[in-house]
């Protein structure tokens, strides 16, 4: 090989069928540590909630009164709350409530903020424009009012509240989705193909929203950390879901308070694992951004 | 340049508009009578001709058409009505809270802008070392930590801090003075919700500034000025910096406008007495009247600063005012 080639060759980076899994893993976590990090915390998450009753020692619902206010010892891994209800167990089920109220509204709402953005962009002229004007309105509320507003006119309880938390993310997914979308239909072959005779439905399906993907994954990704902290929100207002069902925002409402001093293992775990949460997927989802968008790789 | 501003101010009105129709239908939609709520109260029968009364008296028995023309009418006079829950003027309500509001707002950008910008120049100048990492830890731990919890963790941190210190635990003062009249203790009860608040929000800028930095310090002529010799300090600060806190400015000015009224839970957590708070409370009680009035302050207060940001992005990048 000349001097040339083994310097081409030197500089490839491939994978090669033969090569094991471990060695890909490995290479990603060392060009990617945060994204590796974040990525392990989401997995721990969906194994918690997925495993939970194979995790969790006891039953989160149960109170028991000869245990209350326990401090974290052996038996009682994270201590008890004034019900006597084991907070580890609370936690591990808790993920349960946490990822599936953040990963369905999440993705609701992106998938709705998707598919409005793509054809906003795709139509054009008046329909965009009138568009572009209902999404400024409700993207001119802070996201909790909004969610607010929605809970108080349909009650609380779970499933009002992932229809209150995927109404904010629509207009802010259309937004971004419609900027990259419009570049996209610039691009000749969307015209081509009208000119075949496909139909908008399939112009848009096919060919702009494959294109679009590289957005739409970030802002899902980050949707599902600002959807599992906007349910900790309002759970802690009383807004959210209801007794006796675990979640991370509830376990922080009104006795966290009154016990912060006395009984301080109560309002520190759940914290730290709404915390850790987010943190999992927003490293995740800046490590996806990171791969996708080629502007920010390094030099 | 007064194209762009005028066009700019024509597009604010149909926003406001539509806002405000939202803000007023869905209020009309969620169950629950202001006059039942205020007459019932101790849970005796009401005498359905009261409530009748009642609704009369706050206007609750126009026609809805009549009602919006109303509403509109007060908001261009300023003359937002009486709450129907406490009886006094909207706005009155409004100026007791907006001044802490207000003071929050400022310190917590005054605290997200000191974090924000050195930290995120720093990791878009070192970008994938291990400072980088830290940064963007520290700034990413900024966004996931519920805001509530962390104002949790303040108070729980000043009792233990102060008993093993002082001997005697303390906690912020719970009643607003405003700053002029005692600003000892003005700041000492307002400092860590503007921290908490301060260090949430510089999670965003400092993603801004970073990414703003990174690209700006690709260009052509920042390779010239090293080429040319200049110290890399100089680069940073006299070039490099400048450009790239255009983002950064829009980012701030668009979290302060959501720092007026979001900053709900906050106020829960540090017993303020703010604006987030009379909205919570006037949502609980159906009072129409003051619920609307808030949104369509925040509302106004966001797309003023959303005006405001766009015109000072336009001054400040000739480019844009002709796009």
């Amino acid at each position: 090989m000349s001097i040339a080639e083994a310097q081409v060759e030197a500089e490839i980076e491939t994978f090669d069928d033969k090569d094991p899994w471990y060695s890909v893993a490995l290479d990603l976590i060392k060009r990617k540590p945060l994204g590796a990090a974040g990525a392990f915390v989401v997995m721990l998450m969906i194994l918690m909630a997925l495993f939970a009753e194979l995790i969790a020692p006891y039953d989160p619902e149960l109170n028991n009164y000869e245990f209350m206010l326990v401090g974290p010892d052996w038996s009682f891994l994270l201590g008890t709350d004034q019900f006597g209800r084991d907070i580890f167990s609370r936690i591990v089920y808790g993920a349960r409530t946490a990822l599936f109220v953040g990963f369905v509204s999440a993705f609701v709402g992106s998938v709705i903020g998707l598919i409005l953005g793509v054809s906003s962009a795709y139509f054009g002229g008046k329909f965009d424009l009138v568009f572009q004007r209902v999404m400024d309105v409700f993207m001119s509320f802070p996201l909790i009012i909004l969610a607010l507003a929605v809970v108080s006119i349909f009650g609380t309880g779970i499933q009002n509240v992932i229809i209150a938390i995927t109404i904010p993310f629509i207009p802010r997914c259309a937004r971004v989705v419609r900027s990259n979308a419009l570049a996209v239909r610039e691009i000749p072959y969307i015209d081509a193909a009208r000119a075949c005779g496909y139909s908008h439905t399939r112009i848009i399906l096919k060919h702009m929203v494959p294109n679009v993907m590289a957005p739409y994954l970030i802002m899902f990704t980050s949707f599902v950390g600002q959807a599992i902290l906007l349910e900790a929100s309002l759970s802690y207002l009383g807004l959210g879901v209801q007794e006796p069902i675990p979640a991370w925002g509830l376990m922080l409402q009104g006795g966290a308070e009154e016990f912060a001093e006395s009984a301080p293992w109560i309002p520190i775990f759940p914290g730290v694992a709404i915390s850790l949460a987010v943190f999992g997927f927003n490293l995740f989802g800046d490590a996806v951004r990171d791969v996708l968008d080629p502007k920010l790789r390094s030099r | 340049m007064y194209n762009y501003i005028l066009k700019r101010i024509l597009l604010m009105i149909p926003t406001l508009l539509g806002a405000a129709f939202l803000v007023f239908f869905l209020l009309r939609l969620i169950p629950g009578d202001v006059c039942e709520l205020r007459l019932a109260g101790t849970g005796l029968y009401v005498d359905p001709e009261e409530i009748k009364l009642c609704r009369e008296k706050l206007g609750l028995e126009k026609p809805m058409f009549m009602q919006f023309i109303d509403f509109l009418i007060g908001i261009v006079t300023f003359d937002l009505g009486e709450s129907m829950w406490t009886g006094k003027p909207i706005m009155y309500e409004m100026g007791l809270r907006f001044e802490l509001s207000l003071q929050i707002a400022i310190m917590a950008t005054i605290t997200s802008i000191l974090i924000a910008i050195p930290l995120g120049t720093i990791s878009a100048i070192k970008q994938d070392t291990w400072i980088d990492y830290i940064v963007r830890s520290f700034s990413i731990a900024g966004i996931a930590i519920p805001s509530f919890w962390y104002g949790i963790l303040i108070i729980l941190g000043l009792l233990i801090f102060t008993q093993s210190w002082f001997g005697e635990p303390w906690m912020p003062p719970l009643d607003y003075v405003p700053i002029w009249v005692d600003p000892w203790r003005n700041l000492s009860q307002l400092i860590w919700p503007a921290l908490a608040t301060g260090y949430r929000y510089s999670a965003v800028a400092t993603r801004m500034t970073r990414s703003a930095m990174l690209e700006v310090l690709r260009e052509d002529y920042i390779r010239t000025a090293r080429a040319k010799g200049l110290l890399e300090k100089i680069i940073i600060n006299r070039h490099a910096l400048k450009n790239s806190l255009l983002p950064v400015v829009t980012v701030i000015g668009i979290e302060f406008a959501f720092l007026m009224g979001g900053l709900v839970v906050t106020e829960q957590v540090f017993n303020l007495n703010g604006l987030g708070k009379l909205f919570v409370e006037s949502v609980m009680s159906s009072d129409y009247a003051m619920t609307q009035a808030l949104v369509m302050v925040v509302v106004m207060i966001f797309v003023f600063t959303n005006f405001l940001v766009d015109i000072m992005y336009a001054w400040l990048d000739p480019r844009i005012r002709y796009a």
